[in-house]
């Protein structure tokens, strides 16, 4: 057993833990900003210069607020609704590779918690759990509102995870790995393309689907405010709330990382290893390029969300099953055919 | 290529997400007030008195998505193995699968006819 490669990777989960949270905390802040930009108000400007305290202000008010479990409600399974949801968004995290590895005097310190050689199965199969997380919570609520919004949740998850997964057997027919980690190094070096240029529409598919995934608008439909109050998490109060909307943000911050990494090069950039960095330099570098992509992603998903109108339900299941679904299969059979036949 | 290790670090993060989780719900539960009363543990409904219970029946399309979803999710597992191996399969790989999949839009083609993606 190699106690010190599993201190590293401890120290490394707290890391990235402390970095989601913080990002998934100011991504509200920066919501809020880009909303009243588009919409052409100022956004929270009172806690603190530019209000860049806002989301510390937040934080202490959910904590600090009762906690309201109805009685009608299922009390365990209105607790651990929640605690699934966030539990699934933090652990997500684990397969991205964040960067090159530093070299501290000769101790090799790398940037990825698990290179699993099943690793996209493994996102796969982590971010279905997080439907329970919402089926659970609205069901345990007793509110036919938040059964619904649970409902509408449920069948738009796994009615876009199907066209994802199919989007992603595109992207393996070219990379031929499920780790996440050869992926990003399929990508760079001579002869090598983003993996944007080679699977255009199959990225399409993956970023609807992304947003549908996380209920991003206009695929909010479960907590369509002007319909079903909250939907899901109508019922839910203090920190349970804030847990709901805060792996929302994770979730968010998270699929970006994925896009990034999958279809953007993830920590390489195009002339970068040319210029022959010294490692650890290299591998600041390779951080900061990532987390230029994410939160470029991040300022997409805002963006989309004040720019289009939220879909109706027969709309949205039009687009995953009669749209998305055939698009994506025809995709994989065109990406088979090329790389058959012509390489 | 994935060892004992990685998966060892999984459960450490696993730990770690856990701890997060139950220490917030501990804190939020002793730090919040407790000023229950009746009317507050009432479900939400608008401020409308709520009516019978919410787990009434609901529309049958919701179920008929979850078993498609079932059924074609299996066959899209059935083709990750395959799209890993792909070079290695070749030729002879790429018609079995042409096959599959025509076997499998059939399926979607029945399903459309039969009006299950429907929505009123």
């Amino acid at each position: 057993m190699d106690w010190a490669l599993l201190l590293d990777k401890t120290i490394l989960i707290v890391i990235i833990f402390a970095v989601s949270l913080g990002i998934a905390a100011y991504s509200t802040y920066g919501e809020r900003k880009i909303a009243a930009f588009l919409q052409d108000r100022l956004g929270p400007d009172r806690a603190g210069p530019f209000g860049l305290l806002q989301p510390i202000a937040d934080g202490v008010k959910m904590f600090t607020k009762e906690e309201i479990i109805p009685n009608a409600s299922d009390k365990f399974l209105f607790i651990v609704g929640p605690c699934i949801f966030m539990m699934t968004a933090l652990m997500t995290s684990a397969i991205i590779p964040w960067g090159k590895s530093f070299n501290f005097g000769g101790h090799e310190f790398g940037l990825q918690v698990a290179d699993l050689n099943v690793g996209l199965l493994y996102l796969f199969a982590v971010v279905s759990i997080g439907g329970y997380g919402i089926m659970i919570g609205g069901w345990a609520s007793n509110n036919k509102f938040a059964l619904l919004g649970a409902l509408r949740a449920a069948s738009q998850m796994i009615s876009y995870e199907l066209a994802m997964g199919m989007s992603i057997v595109a992207l393996l027919l070219i990379n031929n790995s499920l780790s996440l980690r050869e992926i990003v190094d399929g990508q760079a070096g001579d002869g090598n393309v983003w993996n944007v240029v080679r699977q255009p529409i199959g990225f399409l598919i993956f970023l609807i689907c992304a947003f549908a995934e996380c209920n991003r608008a206009p695929f909010d439909l479960p907590e369509s405010e002007s319909e079903l109050i909250g939907g899901y998490h109508t019922e839910f109060s203090s920190m349970k709330l804030g847990l709901f909307l805060f792996a929302e943000y994770i979730n968010m911050f998270i699929s970006s990382a994925i896009i990034a990494s999958l279809y953007f090069g993830g920590y390489h950039f195009p002339g970068i290893d040319s210029l022959d960095l010294p490692q650890n330099i290299a591998a600041i570098v390779s951080i900061a390029v990532l987390f230029a992509k994410i939160l470029f992603f991040i300022f997409f998903f805002m963006w989309v969300r004040w720019t289009l109108p939220r879909f109706r339900y027969d709309q949205l299941m039009n687009l995953g099953w009669k749209i998305l679904i055939p698009l994506s299969i025809v995709n994989v059979l065109v990406t088979g055919a090329w790389i058959t036949f012509f390489k | 290529m994935s060892t004992s290790i990685d998966y060892l670090a999984l459960a450490v993060q696993f730990m770690v997400a856990a701890g997060f989780v139950v220490t917030t719900m501990v804190a939020t539960h002793l730090i919040g007030p407790k000023r229950k009363t009746a009317d507050k543990l009432e479900n939400f409904e608008c401020g409308i008195e709520s009516k019978g219970n919410a787990r009434i029946p609901f529309s049958i399309k919701y179920f008929l998505i979850a078993i498609l979803f079932v059924m074609f999710d299996v066959e899209v597992i059935f083709m990750y193995p395959w799209a890993v191996n792909f070079r290695e399969l070749g030729q002879i790989g790429f018609m079995e699968m042409l096959f599959f999949t025509g076997t499998l839009l059939l399926g979607f083609l029945y399903i459309l006819k039969k009006g299950a993606l429907k929505w009123h």
